[in-house]
């Protein structure tokens, strides 16, 4: 407009950064509720605190299901014929190599718990199954053994180690 | 404007979708080389203000929803869970509440700036009318999203507006039974409104678009009411409303953000912490302020069926305003009568709405009933004789030469 002063042009400049300034920051701040609301809630945290687990009633060679933060948790009271297989491997042949003595808490080698969810695409491996004694996934056939290492099949881990410790020695808490 | 967009983008991207798909043609003729008048004032910043709070309360929404539980047993506890556990819930959920405050007191400032400088007017008749289905729509989608809360004053909320319904003649109560999907207001009616509230926004937002291009096919009035006749008369969208628009809108959101961080609750009602019961009425039953006019219509008026229809007309009647406007003066600037009963008009509707939260006896009774009977007299009596008699200023020849009169 041929009418506008320099004048009118300062105050529009203030406007704009003025303007864009504040627009900017609330805009920013705005997404961190609109982002941080889908992450779990307290309540589900709270949900996630430790849980205990008896051992005293899981005969030998059974295997039990828990959950601990909505993920199936293995409890396996294994055999001495288990533990053998489990030791006897040549380690260093496994897809993923790792001693049975890092699988289990020292003196408590019947004892093997593990998150039981598959390390390929997360369906839970049927207990007892497999060529091994330990696992078979039903969804694309990896398998487990006695430890719960893979050891045939398309998933690349063996089975996750929840965070655990003997409270005592028919006791484990979890997390 | 007038005839597709001469717009021819520069960067070689944008040049291949303009041949495919002229978007950035759209846009560029929409929102940056659109002629305005030259002469808007502050006013006209709230058409753009309504959008960006549609487009908040759509977002707000959408997220709250990840987060509520549409079932009697659990609609309350999901939105104390919302408030207390959620990330970030309590900010959400006060957005929402109070965006739908802001949301209202924007369309009140939208309608009434509509009013005062005739918007409504020949050839924008169609504009205003898809502006009062918005605002309908808008009114059910409050009023469902407010009944979600499953407190007190939602349950009962529910049960007096659907009960409108039952004032109709002969099929009243079959009406409302179809409504409640139940013999009372329970949880298929919730789970209804749930669904209703969350489509309703979208079909706003596709009227929205079509009042936009209305907007767009008639162009802006002004505060001079007369169309713009040269260049002269108008300035570029960008930078001159986008800058006026982006102005006011972030004044707006600091009164909004005042409201959620510093008095979230002032604009509820405290009983709707209280979870709803069917067996116990609130001893005092007031609607959101924004609807408090229509509810002191309603009372105003000492028969059921009538005051519902007295409710319902207080609405539909605007839709008829660019009819009952007989003068062809657009601007109340050069209508010094019109401009009196404006005036009263505001007066009767902030009146009426203070009478909505009163109790409905003695004085309050009169006072409404005065009101009311100005609020339709003013479209039915005034409106069309004022056309007639009222002696209007001359008008400007155009906007600039009222622009430049006025700095003179």
């Amino acid at each position: 407009m041929t009418t506008v002063s320099s004048a009118d042009h300062t105050r529009r400049d203030f406007l704009y950064i003025a303007t864009g300034a504040v627009g900017a920051v609330g805009t920013a701040a705005v997404l961190v509720p609109l982002i941080s609301q889908m992450n779990p809630d307290a309540s589900t945290i709270a949900a996630g605190a430790p849980v205990e687990i008896d051992l005293a009633p899981i005969a030998e060679g059974q295997i039990i299901k828990v959950f601990w933060r909505s993920k199936p948790i293995y409890i396996f009271h294994r055999t001495k014929k288990d533990i053998e297989e489990a030791q006897n491997v040549n380690v260093g042949s496994l897809p993923d190599p790792e001693p049975d003595s890092e699988r289990v808490k020292p003196g408590h080698d019947q004892w093997l718990v593990l998150i039981g969810i598959c390390t390929h695409l997360g369906c839970i491996p049927l207990a007892h199954q497999g060529d091994y004694d330990g696992w078979f996934c039903p969804c694309h056939g990896s398998q487990y053994d006695t430890a719960g290492r893979i050891r045939k099949g398309p998933a690349p881990k063996n089975l996750p180690l929840p965070p655990y410790a003997f409270v005592s020695d028919t006791k484990i808490k979890i997390g | 404007m007038s005839g597709p967009s001469t717009y021819q983008p520069t960067n070689r991207a944008l040049q291949w979708l303009e041949k495919r798909l002229p978007i950035s043609g759209l846009i560029h003729s929409s929102f940056i080389a659109y002629p305005t008048p030259r002469n808007l004032n502050y006013w006209w910043t709230f058409g753009g203000i309504l959008s960006m709070m549609l487009g908040i309360q759509i977002i707000t929404g959408i997220v709250l929803a990840m987060h509520y539980t549409p079932h009697v047993d659990l609609a309350f506890k999901s939105v104390e869970i919302i408030m207390r556990d959620v990330n970030y819930g309590w900010l959400l959920r006060y957005l929402h509440a109070n965006g739908a405050a802001m949301f209202f007191f924007a369309v009140y400032a939208h309608i009434f700036r509509g009013m005062y400088y005739g918007s409504y007017k020949e050839p924008r008749e169609v504009l205003w009318i898809l502006g009062v289905i918005i605002y309908l729509l808008m009114m059910a989608t409050g009023f469902m999203g407010y009944v979600l809360v499953w407190g007190q004053m939602s349950f009962w909320a529910a049960t007096v507006i659907t009960n409108l319904f039952s004032a109709i003649p002969g099929i009243g109560d079959t009406i409302v039974t179809w409504l409640w999907g139940g013999y009372a207001v329970g949880n298929p009616t919730l789970n209804r409104f749930y669904s209703l509230h969350y489509l309703l926004p979208f079909a706003i937002a596709g009227v929205v678009v079509l009042h936009v291009w209305a907007l767009h096919v008639a162009g802006q009035n002004n505060p001079a009411g007369v169309e713009p006749k040269s260049d002269k008369d108008t300035v570029p969208f960008t930078p001159y409303a986008t800058i006026k628009d982006g102005f006011l809108m972030v004044c707006f959101c600091l009164v909004y953000a005042w409201f959620v961080f510093y008095i979230p609750n002032y604009l509820g009602h405290p009983d709707n912490y209280i979870p709803a019961n069917p067996a116990v009425t609130p001893a005092e039953i007031v609607p959101e302020w924004y609807y408090l006019p229509f509810y002191a219509i309603l009372r105003a008026i000492p028969n059921k069926l009538l005051g519902v229809i007295a409710l319902f007309s207080s609405i539909g009647i605007l839709a008829f305003l660019p009819w009952l406007d007989t003068s062809k003066v657009r601007s109340a600037r050069y209508r010094p009568l019109y401009r009196q009963f404006f005036w009263l008009l505001i007066v009767a509707c902030i009146g009426l709405g203070w009478l909505g939260s009163k109790p409905p006896e003695g004085i309050y009774v009169i006072l409404a009933r005065v009101f009311t009977f100005y609020y339709f007299a003013y479209f039915l009596i005034v409106l069309p004789l004022l056309g007639l008699f009222e002696k209007t200023k001359p008008l400007p020849n155009s906007i600039s030469e009222s622009v430049l009169q006025a700095k003179a």
